[in-house]
């Protein structure tokens, strides 16, 4: 099969890092090709590179496709010759309907003016084609992230791609709609379009991919092509992290106290909607030094559960108790909850868990200012001495404790949340999918970090849309689903099996 | 503990070293530039008429008002909003100022304090709207600055009210008292206080930000670099004992810059080491992320509100005591100049971001250029073109310095 693209000793670097060297990368037509490395590797920015997001003249090597060499000079004359990147955050502009979005810089217009009915009669066709069933006139932000990833992929569609690149397609999707989207990439491939596929979830990309790039530190590492031999997913870690990795969950000794968190008949309605309740009666406990998961596929009301509980940080009328230490909790405002003794580390790090303009240092003391203050005055030698105590504690891989978090790679990111909850000193700690959209390595530290909080007495509540992650790092799961706990198990005994029945079970009995 | 488990690899330290340079490069361009506007209007002013000690004395007078509630604008901004009342409120304070004290004869010292509270309801009311309303700031304040500018002209019905005690107008334009100290003829003519005020003030800027280094440096922590330290504060040094100087050999100190010297040192101090000031500057950051973490994101939006309307309320005494009467349109557009030295002095106006010494030299560049401009007899409306394209192009050097990362 030909080459449709082929990438030559690129060269790129950012003011003081060298972000990219010497990679090299050969794509055939009609294959879809993963492309994987740990966070920071340089994996996003080769696709930058590549779209155009970063210029010709910025970077040194070749970019030949279609036989080709090709200077972009930006997104869109690489969009032009049919090669679309759709990027980790989806760019939707989500008051404006699917349709207005599917057509959005590549609008159905003559001399600018907006034929509106071609553009509603072609939207249709490409929701078919991607399998959104929606009307073309509903709002971006009325509709699941995993609609919305199917809209990008429309998008697409729209300006003829022929070549398509996806960063962490389905770093946001629950496990159903991930599938369905891996579905619909095996389905293009079959008519003929060539994917480029970045993700973390090697499972995934066993199940769609040809051929598999790692690039490793800014270069390629080797390519790989499953159609020849079956890949393993070890064999891809070891060339990620250039060493294997024989076990991707760090043993831990476990030592389960007295009970020492619990919630009964926890009942929490919709903050807009009153009257509609989206915590059903949930009740949980936690025990000295044991981890909790709550599993559940997106909209189980995993994250709404932590919120509510986290100082009413989400809903209205929340009705049940609390009670850490056999003693009542009020956790009528955030702050209460922090001074009781829980933390909430965030699903979303960006969005709620930094500040991402401030200092990492500034980031570590927010939610603790009074650990480093003398009333209500900042000591600046002891702030120093904290950021630096956690920062060589979790290993967060920053050049200074001065840098601000904007710069810091994400699962570095996620180490600074951390180090915040860590300093308000907790006794249960709730974190909300902790792992996400972070690499196998810093994955592998958030779990020993996980279980060293265990072995400290606390309680930890994880909730996590990755099923694998829940069995290697918990003691207990709950299953959540619509609101409710739907089942319980040890996780010696679960298995995503039997998680997903229990799912399922509950949907068999409502019908 | 053991030694430092982490001793920084060359090229990270390295990398912070550039990070650092970066982020002084910024503030210390901005301090450049304005030394080369200062620069060209001493070469282009009659007989340097620029740097004259009676023009340095003026230009401290006529530009107070937008130091002043450029501290609190800070804040603001910083917050993630804006406040574009405080010009109405300058005129309402000042009305209400002079009516009080010329129709009802309450004497000044209470006026003040009067006027204070007043300023500070006005923020209030206002911020209680944004915060707990949540109505754009931007709404709230453009109405508190139809409302309060309307009351001005209801309160003096389009008079001037003045003039005022002596007391009163010494706010604006009185000067410290000078020391009796005989050092014979070779100082003979200059005001001993304002000169050792200068001395004594860069010797105590020197020694604390040495003694701050010295204790990073003690403890292993990461410190800036010994030499850029030691060059800025030389040329702050140099600065401020010059100002001194030229107003020494004028009249002497302006209570008017001691007060400004005062309010600098509080808000620098609140933004840089006080609690309340970091929970600021992280709600401006992400106020989600700021709330999420226990920060009372509703109450310090109203704090830095209430806090404007303070500020907004001295200036606003200032200026009637400057102008020795109450006028129908004192403040006019000072809301512009205040925000315009924000983003001049580095403020990012999507919130989060800004220092109060950029801050400072931003209102000092804007009223350098207000100064100068006038000296060489340019007209009142091309100096507002200039002024527009100096706010233009220093907050495009910023997005274009920030483009680069």
């Amino acid at each position: 099969m030909a080459a449709i693209l082929e990438m030559r000793g690129i060269n790129k670097t950012f003011p003081g890092v060298k972000a990219l060297s010497d990679v090299n990368l050969v794509v055939e037509e009609g294959e879809i090709h993963a492309i994987v490395g740990e966070n920071g590797a340089g994996k996003s920015t080769l696709m930058k590179v590549l779209s155009g997001v970063h210029p010709y003249g910025t970077y040194s090597g070749d970019i030949v496709y279609k036989g080709e060499v090709k200077r972009f000079a930006s997104i869109g004359d690489s969009e032009h010759l049919g090669l679309v990147i759709i990027h980790q955050e989806l760019a939707l502009a989500p008051q404006l309907s699917i349709a207005e979005n599917i057509f959005l810089g590549n609008e159905t217009a003559e001399n600018g003016v907006i034929d509106w009915h071609l553009c509603r009669r072609r939207a249709r066709e490409l929701m078919a084609k991607v399998g959104l069933k929606e009307s073309p006139n509903t709002l971006i932000t009325n509709i699941g992230v995993g609609k919305q990833q199917l809209v990008e992929i429309a998008k697409a569609l729209a300006k003829d791609v022929k070549l398509l690149i996806l960063d962490e397609p389905t770093a946001s999707l629950n496990e159903a709609d991930s599938a369905a989207l891996l579905d619909l990439l095996l389905g293009f491939k079959k008519q003929g379009m060539t994917a480029i596929m970045i993700s973390h979830k090697l499972n995934e990309i066993a199940r769609v991919a040809d051929k598999i790039t790692i690039i490793r530190d800014g270069s390629t590492v080797e390519t790989l092509d499953c159609r020849k031999e079956p890949i393993s997913e070890s064999r891809i870690i070891r060339g990620m992290v250039g060493r294997e990795m024989t076990d991707r969950y760090p043993p831990r000794s476990v030592d389960i106290g007295e009970e020492l968190f619990r919630l009964d008949d926890w009942r929490v309605e919709h903050p807009q909607h009153s009257g509609r309740e989206v915590i059903k009666g949930v009740s949980l406990h936690v025990r000295r030094g044991e981890v909790v998961g709550i599993a559940g596929l997106m909209g189980a009301g995993r994250t709404e559960l932590a919120m509510s509980v986290f100082g009413r940080a989400y809903g209205r009328n929340i009705r049940g108790t609390a009670t850490l230490e056999g003693r009542k909790l009020d956790l009528s405002t955030i702050q209460k909850a922090i001074a009781q003794g829980l933390a909430y580390v965030t699903e979303d790090r960006k969005m709620l868990g930094l500040v991402l303009t401030e200092e990492v240092r500034t980031n570590i003391t927010l939610a603790n200012l009074a650990g480093v203050s003398d009333r209500g005055v900042i000591d600046e030698a002891r702030e120093l001495a904290v950021a630096t105590r956690y920062r060589q504690a979790l290993r967060i891989r920053t050049p200074s404790v001065h840098q601000r978090a904007i710069n810091l790679s994400g699962g570095n990111q996620q180490k600074v949340v951390l180090s915040k909850w860590l300093f308000t000193e907790p006794k249960v700690l709730i974190m909300d999918e902790p792992t996400r959209g972070i690499d196998v390595g810093a994955k592998y530290e958030i779990y020993g970090i996980i279980n060293e909080l265990a072995g400290q007495g606390k309680g930890v509540i994880v909730i996590s849309s990755e099923m694998p992650e829940l069995l290697g790092v918990c003691d207990r799961i709950y299953v959540m689903n619509e609101g409710r706990f739907v089942d319980e198990m040890p996780a010696k005994e679960a298995s995503q099996e039997k998680i997903m029945a229990s799912i399922m079970r509950q949907y068999g009995t409502k019908q | 503990m053991s030694a430092p488990a982490v001793t920084p690899n060359t090229s990270a330290t390295r990398e912070m070293r550039s990070e650092l340079w970066k982020d002084n490069l910024r503030d210390y361009g901005l301090l450049v530039s304005l030394l080369l506007i200062v620069a060209f209007f001493y070469v282009i002013t009659e007989e340097h008429a620029s740097v004259a000690p009676v023009n340095i004395t003026n230009l401290v007078m006529q530009n107070c008002y937008v130091v002043i509630m450029a501290l609190g604008m800070l804040l603001v901004i910083v917050g993630g909003n804006i406040d574009l009342s405080v010009g109405s409120t300058v005129g309402f304070v000042g009305a209400v100022a002079g009516s009080l004290m010329v129709y009802e004869k309450v004497p000044y010292p209470i006026v003040i304090l009067l006027c204070l509270v007043i300023g500070c309801a006005i923020g209030a009311a206002q911020g209680v709207l944004v915060a707990y309303g949540k109505i754009p700031s931007f709404i709230v304040t453009l109405g508190g600055m139809l409302i309060f500018r309307g009351l001005t002209g209801n309160l003096l019905l389009g008079q001037f009210v003045g003039p005022f005690a002596r007391g009163f107008q010494n706010i604006a334009s009185g000067f410290i008292p000078d020391l009796e100290v005989n050092l014979g003829s070779y100082l003979g003519s200059v005001n001993i206080a304002a000169l050792s005020v200068g001395v004594i003030g860069a010797v105590i800027m020197f020694a604390l930000s040495l003694r701050s280094w010295a204790r990073a440096r003690r403890e292993k922590l990461e410190a800036e670099p010994l030499a850029l330290l030691l060059g800025k504060n030389i040329v702050f040094a140099v600065i401020i004992v010059g100002i001194a100087y030229s107003l020494a050999e004028y009249k002497g100190l302006p209570v008017v810059l001691v007060i400004i010297a005062v309010l600098v040192l509080f808000y620098n101090f609140v933004t840089t080491r006080s609690v309340i000031g970091r929970r600021i500057y992280a709600l401006g950051g992400n106020r989600l992320a700021a709330q999420l973490s226990g920060v009372k994101t509703e109450r310090l939006i109203f704090l830095t509100f209430a806090n404007m309307g303070l500020l907004a309320g001295l200036a606003g005494l200032v200026v009637a005591a400057r102008l020795n009467s109450s006028t129908p349109s004192a403040g006019n557009s000072f809301e512009l100049d205040v925000i315009a030295a924000c983003f001049i002095g580095g403020v990012s106006a999507s919130g989060g971001v800004g220092k109060v010494m950029n801050v400072v030299i931003g209102a000092l560049f804007m009223g350098v250029m207000n100064n100068g401009m006038s000296l060489i007899g340019l007209g009142i409306f091309w100096q507002q073109v200039v002024k527009g394209l100096v706010l233009l192009a220093a907050v495009g050097v910023d997005v274009y310095q920030k483009s680069k990362g």
